[in-house]
């Protein structure tokens, strides 16, 4: 396990955590990225304002560090951009049908011990995982 | 000052998945890739970014249910009990689309920070898949969109 990073990832956990109990006690509202993204760029969205600020508050975290002069390592992404494309259409469309994504369904779902959620991690894991056997072992290099 | 309630909330959730590294995809598809555990490779750390966030959140949780937020009026939680056809769908396709790129809608906005091609790619087919899904829905069986009320979604 030559790539884990347990106290970092515990402390950036926890951080996720924090911002989500945080939400729901002063705007009561539920930290989940697809409902306030969607909400935000739909023609029939609400509420603009607070989700814009999330959104930018998001961008800004990074931003900040960079400022401080940490490294924001370029994300790995696939050589080609119709993947990059089509999985992003995916992403999109299939979070806002099962209505919540990592965020919604995987951290404020199961942590109210919603069935729904707790159904929604376990299907997108585990079509993530079959996917990445399929292209790393099976397909690729 | 919601809005500025909930810019802190997004910067330091914004912090949570820079310091965790999940903002990076090589590391969630190296969780993802599960074949990698007898090799010694894999690995686990997205399974501690969610287990140190579901332990804060559950706590914190428990707490705002006995209290009233301090800039609205009530908490706004999930209504949709249902796992139902459209729940499990959505989910395969957004799995589907995670595992090739390892990128999740959080992620993935954060990582505009960095203005790189891929990244804005991913966003905009993600802005339009979401809108596609929308005009989708809200032309036909409008009882089949309870996306277009936001206020109840799961997340």
């Amino acid at each position: 396990m030559a790539n884990f990073t347990p106290i970092s990832a515990a402390v950036g956990g926890a951080l996720i955590g924090l911002a989500a109990v945080l939400l729901m006690m002063l705007n009561g509202r539920i930290a989940g990225i697809t409902g306030v993204f969607a909400g935000l760029i739909d023609p029939a969205g609400s509420d603009r304002v607070w989700r814009a600020t999330f959104i930018a508050g998001l961008i800004a975290a990074p931003l900040s560090a960079i400022l401080l002069g940490l490294t924001l390592p370029l994300p790995h992404m696939p050589s080609s951009l119709t993947v990059t494309a089509a999985a992003g259409l995916l992403v999109g469309f299939g979070t806002r049908l099962s209505n919540g994504c990592t965020s919604g369904h995987g951290v404020c779902g199961i942590a109210r011990l919603s069935p729904r959620s707790i159904a929604a991690t376990a299907i997108f894991m585990a079509a993530a995982i079959v996917v990445v056997a399929l292209t790393r072992r099976v397909f690729g290099a | 000052m919601r809005a500025l309630a909930s810019l802190i909330c997004g910067y330091v959730f914004g912090w949570g998945l820079f310091i965790s590294g999940m903002m990076r995809p090589d590391k969630v598809l190296g969780f993802l890739d599960v074949l990698a555990i007898p090799s010694g490779q894999w690995d686990p750390s997205l399974a501690v970014v969610m287990a140190a966030a579901l332990a804060v959140t559950g706590a914190g949780y428990a707490m705002a249910r006995r209290r009233t937020p301090v800039f609205e009026e009530k908490n706004r939680w999930p209504t949709q009990s249902a796992i139902d056809r459209p729940l499990v769908a959505g989910s395969i396709l957004f799995g589907v689309g995670w595992g090739l790129v390892g990128l999740c809608p959080g992620p993935a906005i954060a990582n505009l920070a960095s203005l790189s091609t891929p990244v804005v790619v991913f966003v905009v087919a993600m802005a339009l898949g979401t809108l596609a899904h929308d005009l989708w829905f809200a032309r036909g069986a409008a009882g089949r969109a309870p996306s277009l009320a936001p206020a109840n979604a799961d997340g």
